[in-house]
């Protein structure tokens, strides 16, 4: 089980409230009508799949239902910290976000 | 040009029916099938439905001093701040996330306190009557948070979750709000149509500490 911390709800809480949502990050085509299928193939259904530091977009499903992005080794599966959308993985932590 | 627009304009209607409809609680037929296994004597968790209550969600910016001087006005409570509670005779205000709140109080008064709300609040926030949707089932005695340990991941240890606290977690398989309202003594707010679930599940939880089926009774000292 992971334990993952919610910057919304200030707390690291239990994986099992948690839905990861793929990688987080992703740019969407500016402009989708004329951008190239395969742009807008990748975008669609493309992944990376590093090996190591990952930035993920997960929401907090049974708890407060804010989504979030979490930085995680894919391969030590170590969870480096959470931070809110609009902010950047350098903020990444695993608390401080009490009112 | 286009001025911002501030007024809100929503048609609302009093969703009480009129005096003479029989009101079916979320648990009423579970409750009707439910037997006691232990009487008040010997039981260490007590559970009954605290039924139908007046539910408001509440949404809006907290960092908006009018939203949140609005609402403490239109109530008389404090905007609570993440996972804590407001409490006053009558209602309790829950924190849900950091743009929600939960709003308990007497379904009669439910009208009257939306009203008050719209007319104290501005710009952009919400006001839903939920009265329906979602009922409260409360937990007390001394096993109670054994019983909801067992049936939640979320620590209920006293000092993880201290009396006022308000934690959206799992409970079994669905999803309970938990307020702590005093030492032994809990409401969990689940979804109307998971509420026979989350009943069937605590009830049998609690077998094994003694259940009765109903509030504590308070001549004891
Ligand atoms: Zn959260």
């Amino acid at each position: 089980m992971f334990r993952i911390y919610c910057p919304y709800c200030g707390e690291l809480r239990e994986e099992e409230e948690f839905h990861p949502k793929g990688p987080a990050h992703l740019a969407r085509p500016a402009d989708p009508d004329n951008c190239t299928d395969e742009q807008w193939g990748d975008f669609l259904y493309f992944r990376d799949n590093p090996r190591g530091l990952h930035n993920e977009l997960w929401v907090h499903a049974l708890g407060c239902r804010k989504f979030f992005n979490v930085t995680r080794d894919t391969q030590t599966y170590l969870i480096k910290g959470s931070y809110r959308l609009g902010e950047s993985p350098d903020q990444a932590r695993t608390s401080g976000d009490q009112a | 040009m286009s001025e911002l627009q501030t007024d809100t304009r929503v048609s609302i209607m009093n969703q009480m029916p009129e005096a003479g409809v029989t009101a079916r609680s979320a648990l009423y037929f579970s409750q009707a099938a439910t037997q006691p296994v232990f009487g008040p004597g010997q039981a260490q968790v007590f559970l009954w439905e605290d039924a139908l209550r007046g539910q408001l969600v509440i949404r809006g910016d907290a960092g908006n001093t009018d939203f949140a001087k609005g609402v403490s006005s239109a109530l008389d409570l404090a905007l609570p701040g993440q996972l804590s509670s407001s409490v006053s005779a009558t209602m309790a205000l829950l924190w849900i996330a950091p743009d929600e709140w939960l709003l308990l109080c007497d379904l009669e008064q439910a009208f009257a306190i939306e009203t008050r709300l719209r007319d104290a609040l501005t710009g952009h926030y919400a006001v839903i009557n939920v009265s329906g949707g979602q009922t409260q089932i409360r937990l007390a005695g001394s096993a109670a948070a054994s019983v909801l340990q067992k049936s939640m991941p979320y620590a209920v240890s006293d000092a993880h979750f201290p009396v006022g606290k308000v934690v959206t977690t799992a409970l079994s398989k669905t999803q309970a709000t938990v307020r702590r309202i005093d030492s032994t003594d809990w409401e969990l707010t689940v979804r109307r149509s998971f509420a026979d679930y989350a009943w069937r599940w605590l009830t049998d939880a609690s077998r094994e500490y003694g259940l009765h089926l109903g509030q504590p009774e308070h001549n004891e000292n």
